[in-house]
């Protein structure tokens, strides 16, 4: 079982209601899944808890058979590193480094950069005429593709897309999800994407659907 | 992992070179001011403690006469036979050279270069006709005597070593002895002194020499300055990094989020921060050390000028202030890092990007709040304070407190001026200077510290130049002052002025202790010269009669603070005489308390001593004529003759030179300053773009924009300097009031100069509007495109 999560609560300081009570699902290795619901269900704090970025007030996240909700920060930042790569609607690239810098960073705290996957990857996504430019100088869909690259380099087991495609076209947004889909597959890693699109979310294997911080 | 953060930091520099440049610049500034006044302070400390060591002032007891008088030979061999190991010592001048005469086979250890123990020549120093040991640039002072001169770099500036014997041939001076050294290891079985010297008295070792601690407070205010200078550039350094940090925020989130260590993140900043601030150091302690080397020769005359210390015109390097100054580099770097580096780790992954103008803005209050805690410190200081540290805290409180004070009274001024705008443009022009307070404050705290510090300390030598032109003419009433190279010419002297002069005044005095403090006694003939001329700072009625018929005494305002003398204190002038004091009279530029009293007074006091010097009071037209029968009659040297005129300018040549340090550090503080505002504009020109990119798209022209920035750097200047003049003239009050009082013991009045402080208004809207030129110019050329690209990165 790459992913098991037995009821996860979490609420935020000053609400009264928690934003996640009692979720609990798996998922298994190569696995896909679309996570969907309102704004404010939880989806993307549901997200963090299971990326480390954040902690659950009770239940329990298993990844790879190893709970991970008693870790503190700097056990958690290991998970972040080359266990668990999370891609953000934001894109978060490192404006100062340029693409190629970029799509290698994150193998390289993870100590796992090969730099020919990285070209492959950079192939693959288009993006071999970018290498020598910055972020800046990128459109949204490039951006976006440079954090996709990123991501995969060091090969996590898990891939947590949180809107990658939120702030893109919907041809763009097709053929990103599609490069996506193909990449994450190829490396036998679990995915979840968390999405408002009806659309994008059909695209994927299995769907869970939040409401008020419960699956229904 | 740790190089890919590395990579990931570093890189922020390598796209932002500018920041980069700021933070260098900032940092190397405020280093090589500090670290510049640190070598003038440790040239001059050197200086002080070679001339110590050459009398062994700082280590070794001595005995002196306690007349003031000299010692005679027989007295010194008096002390050696009962068992005292003593040393003679000699002193005179010889034109500018002080010429030091040791007996080295007696002198303990570590006198001066000639220790017979480190080798030195003793057979030559001793034999033929003698060595004299001094710098290279003191030799070629010195006459031909036919001794050898030897270079030497350990001796105090301005100084000479030789054989006792050899200089007191040379001073003409027979076999008297100025004083004795006591060699630390005495026989137990001695005779007491009083039964064999009881002329004499122990001196005890001091902590560094006389002229150490009278000059400490010249260079307690050099280095206030460096310190306020080193503040200012501190300014820069936190804004730039204030700046770098906040656009570095997100990339610290992101790296975070990727997996980057919070703990090793901070550790790494900490390192490229110290690694940035050694580098800023190195460079600032080598344009520090140009500076000091530059300003040294002007430092030597003041100190010269102002309490006769030989201080040597030439820098050496010094390890301690060349440490010193990477000390305060990364000391101040880690000051102003700190807050940054505490709320970077303090920032939660997940939480919402905050702007760095928001945050700053929150502050205000908080600040406010901190600045009139500061200044009610200060006023505290006034009110309670004493000494001269108290003093400087007293200004430190004051400076920081409105420094502090400027950016919320900035808001407000502006908040409110913008609810007098009716049409869109100069609404937006105003809502948007507010905004870009909190970007620019810091750069603005540093033009109002800077342009407070000018006011102030203009104020403060413009008033002291003022009073102390009217004291030069209260205190050089004599037309012409003539020096006797002995008694025989002053008697000729006497001769030939009684017939051709309208008065002659002798001018005699003596050094001696009162209220144990080192002081002068001077002499003053019952004239109108003197009746007419002085000023009194307080007096009893009739002052000039009851001093004229030996009822007291007058004392200068250093004696009347220092020793707590007031009209009517007893004053000891010697065995059996203590006479009142009757007034006191403003000394400005002397170390030393003054006593004066009548001539005939003086001359039972001191019967030995034998006016030489005269003034001569003249029509000045009869100047001339009265020099030539002087110097034809008399044989009095031209050289020894000089008229009230030529006086005044040498003395005011002294007073100018002692303030061309100050002057320089002050120029060199506002330059700083405009390099600071120059530098916040370009850093923040980037990150203006979101704000400007809208007007711009809804019909203002990028040319009307940059007028406009240009506008908004002038007016802010402008409130800033309208703020800096209060803030600097309560500056220069503390300064006259309470400063100037604790270190020199006199206090000036304090006069306003208006057009100076216009002019300086001036000199700092000029600044402003040079530094927002180039920003100005870029955003009038920007291209569309960069503006179009605003809403892109937006959508």
């Amino acid at each position: 079982m790459l992913l098991k999560l037995s009821a996860v609560r979490k609420a935020y300081e000053g609400t009264a209601t928690p934003v996640l009570n009692g979720v609990s699902f798996d998922l298994e290795q190569g696995q896909m899944l679309a996570l969907t619901g309102e704004s404010g269900s939880g989806k993307s704090t549901l997200l963090h808890l299971i990326g480390g970025l954040d902690t659950a007030d009770s239940g329990a996240i298993e990844i790879n058979g190893k709970d991970i909700t008693p870790l503190d920060d700097a056990g958690r930042a290991v998970l972040r590193r080359g266990t668990v790569g999370v891609i953000f609607q934001q894109f978060n690239l490192i404006p100062s480094l340029t693409v190629a810098a970029n799509i290698a960073f994150q193998a390289r705290l993870a100590n796992r950069h090969q730099p020919e996957r990285d070209r492959e990857l950079a192939r693959r996504l288009g993006l071999m005429d970018h290498l020598k430019k910055y972020p800046e100088q990128l459109s949204g869909g490039q951006q976006q593709r440079v954090a996709i690259a990123r991501t995969l380099s060091p090969q996590p087991d898990l891939v947590l897309a949180d809107e990658p495609t939120g702030n893109l076209d919907e041809a763009t947004a097709d053929t990103v999800l599609a490069m996506l889909q193909e990449l994450v597959a190829e490396t036998g890693a679990g995915l979840i994407m968390v999405t408002h699109s009806e659309r994008l979310a059909a695209r994927l294997p299995r769907r869970l659907h939040l409401q008020s911080g419960k699956l229904v | 992992m740790t190089a890919a953060i590395l990579h990931a930091l570093a890189s922020h520099w390598w796209r932002n070179p500018l920041q980069l440049i700021t933070l260098l610049a900032g940092l190397t500034l405020a280093t090589a001011l500090w670290s510049g006044v640190q070598a003038i302070n440790a040239e001059a400390r050197a200086s002080y403690d070679a001339a110590a060591a050459t009398l062994g002032e700082g280590q070794f007891l001595q005995l002196a006469p306690r007349d003031g008088a000299v010692i005679d030979h027989a007295t010194y061999v008096a002390l050696r036979r009962a068992g005292w190991l003593v040393s003679p010592v000699i002193e005179g001048r010889l034109g500018q050279v002080r010429l030091v005469g040791l007996e080295p086979l007696t002198a303990p250890g570590g006198i001066g270069p000639v220790d017979p123990q480190g080798g030195a020549d003793l057979g030559r120093f001793l034999a033929g006709e003698g060595q004299i040991f001094a710098r290279a640039e003191t030799l070629v002072q010195l006459p031909t005597t036919g001794a050898q001169h030897v270079e030497n770099p350990d001796v105090a500036p301005n100084t000479a070593i030789t054989d006792i014997g050899l200089a007191q041939r040379i001073l003409g001076r027979g076999d008297e002895i100025d004083q004795l050294i006591l060699s630390p290891d005495q026989p137990l079985n001695r005779r007491p002194l009083e039964e064999v010297a009881p002329d004499l008295m122990q001196i005890a070792p001091q902590d560094g020499s006389d002229v150490a601690r009278l000059t400490d407070s010249f260079h307690l205010n050099l280095t206030a300055f460096g310190l306020l200078s080193f503040a200012v550039g501190l300014f820069i350094v936190h804004g730039a990094i204030g700046l770098a940090f906040e656009q570095r925020r997100s990339v610290v989130r992101t790296l975070r989020a990727l997996g980057a260590p919070l703990a090793r993140l901070i550790a790494l900043m900490a390192v490229e921060l110290g690694l940035l601030a050694l580098m800023a150091g190195g460079i600032g302690v080598a344009l520090g050390y140009v500076m000091a080397a530059a300003l040294m020769p002007d430092v030597a005359a003041s100190l010269r000028g102002l309490y006769g210390a030989d201080v040597s015109g030439q820098l050496t390097l010094r390890p301690a202030w060349w440490l010193s100054g990477f000390a305060i580099a990364l000391g101040g770097t880690a000051v102003a890092a700190g807050g940054a580096l505490w709320s970077l780790a303090r920032m939660p992954l997940l939480a919402g990007g905050q702007a760095w103008a928001a945050g700053m803005s929150r502050r205000w209050t908080v600040q406010a709040a901190l600045s009139l805690t500061l200044l009610v410190l200060s006023g505290a200081f006034v009110i309670w304070g004493k000494g001269l540290l108290a003093g400087f805290g007293m200004l430190g409180a004051l400076l920081v407190g409105g420094a502090l004070a400027l950016p919320p009274l900035l808001v407000a001024l502006i908040a409110a001026v913008a609810t007098r705008a009716k049409t869109p443009v100069p609404q937006w022009f105003w809502a948007d200077t507010r905004q870009q307070v909190p970007g620019l404050s810091l750069a603005l705290m540093a033009l109002l510290l800077a342009m407070a510090a000018n006011v102030g300390v203009s104020t403060m030598v413009s008033s002291f130049r003022l009073t102390f032109t009217g004291f030069l003419d209260q205190r050089l009433a004599s037309e012409l002052y003539v020096t006797a190279a002995d008694s025989a010419q002053a008697d000729a002297i006497l001769a030939v002025a009684s017939s051709q002069a309208d008065a002659v005044l002798p001018l005699m005095n003596v050094d001696r202790t009162i209220a144990a403090l080192p002081a002068q006694i001077y002499a003053a003939r019952d004239h109108a010269t003197y009746r007419d001329n002085w000023r009194f700072l307080r007096s009893v009625p009739d002052v000039w009669q009851r001093l004229a018929q030996g009822e007291g005494v007058l004392i200068n305002e250093q004696l009347f603070r220092r020793a707590k003398l007031d009209l009517g204190s007893p004053v000891r002038l010697g065995t059996g005489i203590t006479l009142p004091v009757l007034g006191v009279y403003g000394d400005y530029g002397n170390p030393l308390g003054q006593v004066i009293v009548t001539e005939s007074l003086f001359r039972s006091l001191f019967p030995d001593v034998i006016a030489l010097r005269f003034g001569l009071r003249v029509d000045p037209d009869q100047i001339e004529a009265l020099r030539i029968n002087l110097r034809e009659m008399a044989g009095v040297a031209e050289s020894a003759m000089i008229d009230q005129a030529s006086i005044k300018a040498l003395s005011l040549s002294v007073f100018e030179r002692t303030f061309a340090v100050t002057a320089a550090l002050n120029v060199l503080t506002l330059a700083v300053a405009g390099f600071a505002i120059l530098m916040s504009l370009l850093t923040l020109a980037a990150m203006r773009l979101p704000q400007l990119a809208p007007v711009w798209a809804l019909g203002l022209t990028r040319r009307g924009l940059a007028v406009m920035d240009l506008l908004r750097a002038v007016v802010l200047a402008l409130l800033t300097a309208v703020m800096a003049l209060p803030l600097g003239l309560a500056l220069a009050w503390a300064l006259l009031a309470v400063v100037n009082v604790e270190a020199f013991g006199w206090r000036l009045p304090m006069y306003f100069f208006p057009l100076d402080y216009l002019r300086l208004v001036g000199l700092a809207l000029m600044a402003a509007a040079f530094a927002a030129a180039w920003p100005a110019w870029r955003l009038s050329r920007i291209p569309p495109a960069q503006l179009l690209g605003v809403f892109r990165h937006e959508r």
